[in-house]
């Protein structure tokens, strides 16, 4: 035997119904079981569609993963990375036993544990310690373990001075780092990590993937990293899975893998998205209906034609103070800028839908591949809603011979350049 | 690789219906003590008069049952002082109910949880009626404590049977059934939320076709039957026969309750099993 095998993930598929759960579903469990009562398969599991949110499907059931084939090595830390809906929430529910599959089956040895949120069963009304032994207990320590790791814990944290005092009295920093330093001194086998690291402040996130990378360099743990950050799976991982439409697409070296996934994304590259119903991005607070990219005058988008951003969502809130801001990055996750502006700034907000307009003016970017992500805030405290990736798009370069040349860096501005012979 | 190797977990969609991992449950046994700490310590946080609530409950209930059913609608009371003939009937159904209730939105109160970790659910079920218990222990001695009031300064004779020591077996049968029934609901509402409506009102009505205001024998025969048929009566019956010394002690009705209990929670618990592992898609 050459390998070490931590992970088999064997013809791995889920399937959901989509819509509402209604006095026409039970239709379907009385003939589902029906079928199944004269041994025949479920009349529900051929159909199905693949996993594409940008095709209307007919079907009422959908496939979020299928026929997922990989396997993880005791020891690696295997990145998995895919579009918003590309079925990475599902499988890291499958692998976390929150949800059991369709078809197919996991394999795993050693002791699992999935930081799909930090401080999972947190009671605002509980002490830190007493949530230590709550959460921990939650995750499969014993008291024991956790009484004999609890020093550890807290100073990892650094929350030492407040440990006796509710977690209600906690910032939202402390919550994030008392949470994942329980789950860091869980030592588990397999370690199975959603994108908490994305909260907290930016000392802590190095604080954090400093520790997962002991966990896996160092003890022999394998570790399973799910993010949209490329930068920090660049950083953290040795292997990656591309995941597209609920299955695999890619595989290998997470250089390759990354590359792979971004040249991809030009495809993708669209100046326009909407949505409608409830199809569209957001929450209970708000929801986008579209985002657009466009030229400030006709053409095409290109370094010296400037580009008009607009947006427009549904805000259900009223009287507060609405806040959005844009984030626009280059596809090699380099924040170009993160800038915003309150929509209603006198805490009168209205049930309705708001367009928010953005100019970046002409000969400011360097052409390349951009994508923009939206944050939406509430009195400049609270965070609505955000979502990343949600329009990628393309600057050229400029058709002006003389400007033609590729140069490097993210801003290419025309300067004022004043020159004179001595 | 040809060998088959030793996996130590596998997740398939088939489970059998029948696999409880009991091992497992015992092993997240910390998890259930912190749960029910947890009950504890939140339960009455912001209140001024904290625990004393545990005993205010039943003393409002038993003074308006005293002057509504004992007073007003002067139902028979076999003989017992009013206020520890209601009181011994109240403290034991509102455990039952109390578990019933709880164990009854088991997934829909905990969907944060349990959407996020896995740990055997039974956990969380198995710490309400822990909970439970431990009201139901203090609202006993307080109980005890007016037993004590009435015999020494009141002059009353105390008529305690041996049937008593049952009482442990009483209170686990009243959690076995509460589960069950609560397991079976909580199950069926992750899809259909319909049964939600009747439990609403259902358990309040279930307890006016148990002996709790009234007691056994003051039921014409001809519709004793239809009262003995519910599994809580004779655990009632039993607990004032042996306690109080009125009403009725039957083997017989005992013995129905007890191979009732364990039926009901068997299917309870099947039920959930089955249900756990797919409830995070439909809830």
């Amino acid at each position: 035997m050459s390998k070490n095998i931590a992970i088999k993930v064997e013809n791995l598929s889920k399937q959901y119904r989509l819509g509402q759960v209604g006095t026409g579903t039970i239709s379907h469990d009385i003939n589902r079981w029906w079928h199944l009562m004269r041994g025949k398969e479920d009349p529900y599991l051929k159909i199905g569609e693949s996993n594409d949110r940008t095709s209307k499907g007919n079907s009422e059931y959908v496939w979020a993963l299928r026929d997922i084939n990989f396997e993880v090595e005791k020891g690696e830390v295997l990145g998995i990375i895919g579009k918003n809906g590309a079925g990475k929430s599902t499988l890291l529910k499958l692998l976390s036993k929150v949800t059991s599959p369709t078809t197919g089956a996991i394999k795993t040895k050693g002791r699992i544990a999935s930081l799909l949120e930090v401080g999972t069963g947190f009671h605002p009304e509980m002490t830190g310690r007493e949530n230590i032994y709550m959460n921990g207990t939650i995750m499969g320590m014993s008291r024991q373990e956790i009484s004999a790791k609890l020093d550890e814990i807290v100073e990892f944290a650094g929350v030492s001075r407040y440990i006796d005092t509710p977690v209600k009295r906690y910032s939202s920093g402390m919550t994030v780092r008392l949470g994942f330093s329980i789950a860091a001194h869980l030592e588990p086998e397999i370690l199975i990590v959603d994108e908490v690291l994305a909260v907290g402040d930016a000392e802590f996130q190095k604080k954090a993937i400093g520790k997962m990378q002991d966990v896996s360099k160092g003890q022999g743990r394998t570790v399973l990293f799910v993010s949209h950050n490329m930068a920090s799976v660049k950083s953290l991982c040795t292997r990656a899975i591309l995941l597209e439409n609920g299955t695999v697409t890619y595989e290998g070296k997470v250089i390759d893998v990354i590359k792979y996934y971004q040249d991809n994304l030009v495809e993708d590259n669209m100046s326009f998205k909407e949505w409608s119903g409830d199809n569209r991005p957001g929450n209970e607070f708000l929801k986008i209906n579209n985002v657009r990219v466009e030229p400030i005058n006709s053409g095409v988008i290109d370094v010296e034609s400037g580009i008009n951003l607009t947006y427009e969502f549904e805000h259900f809130k009223e009287n507060t103070l609405l806040s959005s801001t844009v984030e626009l990055s280059t596809i090699e996750e380099v924040v170009v800028f993160h800038a915003g502006c309150q929509i209603t700034p006198n805490k009168d907000s209205k049930y309705g839908t708001y367009q928010v307009k953005l100019e970046i003016p002409a000969n400011l970017l360097n052409c390349g591949k951009y994508k923009l992500k939206l944050i939406f805030g509430e009195n400049s405290k609270y965070l609505l809603y955000q979502i990343t990736d949600i329009l990628f798009f393309e600057i050229e370069n400029s058709t002006n011979k003389l400007n033609s040349l590729k140069l490097p860096g993210i801003i290419k501005p025309k300067l004022n350049f004043s020159t004179q012979l001595l | 690789m040809h060998s088959e190797e030793n996996w130590d977990n596998i997740i398939s969609p088939k489970k059998s219906l029948f696999a409880i991992d009991f091992k497992e449950i015992w092993k997240y046994r910390d998890l259930l003590i912190m749960f029910v700490k947890r009950d504890f310590v939140t339960l009455y946080k912001q209140t001024i008069l904290g625990p004393i609530w545990f005993f205010l409950q039943p003393i409002f209930t038993t003074t308006i049952y005293v002057f509504v059913f004992g007073n007003v609608a002067k139902l028979s009371t076999d003989g017992s002082p009013k206020i520890l003939f209601y009181m011994s009937g109240i403290i034991l159904w509102n455990y039952f109910a109390e578990c019933f209730n709880k164990t009854a939105t088991v997934f829909k109160d905990n969907q944060n949880i349990f959407g996020k970790v896995y740990f055997p659910r039974l956990i969380t079920p198995l710490s309400i009626i822990t909970s439970s218990l431990l009201k139901l222990s203090i609202q006993f001695l307080l109980f005890l404590v007016i037993l004590a009031y009435y015999v020494l300064f009141l002059s009353y004779q105390i008529d305690i049977n041996i049937q008593l020591l049952l009482l442990p077996l009483l209170i686990l049968l009243m959690a076995a059934i509460s589960l069950g029934f609560g397991l079976i609901i909580t199950s069926l509402t992750t899809k259909y939320r319909d049964l939600v409506f009747l439990l609403q009102f259902g358990v309040q009505l279930l307890m006016y076709a148990t002996p709790v205001i009234y007691p056994l024998s003051s039921l014409p025969d001809k519709y004793r039957w239809i009262i003995e048929l519910n599994p809580m009566t004779s655990i009632i019956e039993t607990f004032r026969y042996g306690i109080l010394g009125s009403g009725s002690f039957s083997w017989n009705n005992l013995i129905y309750t007890t191979v009732f209990a364990f039926f009901i929670v068997s299917i309870g618990t099947l039920v959930f099993n089955k249900t756990e592992r797919k409830f995070m898609d439909t809830v």
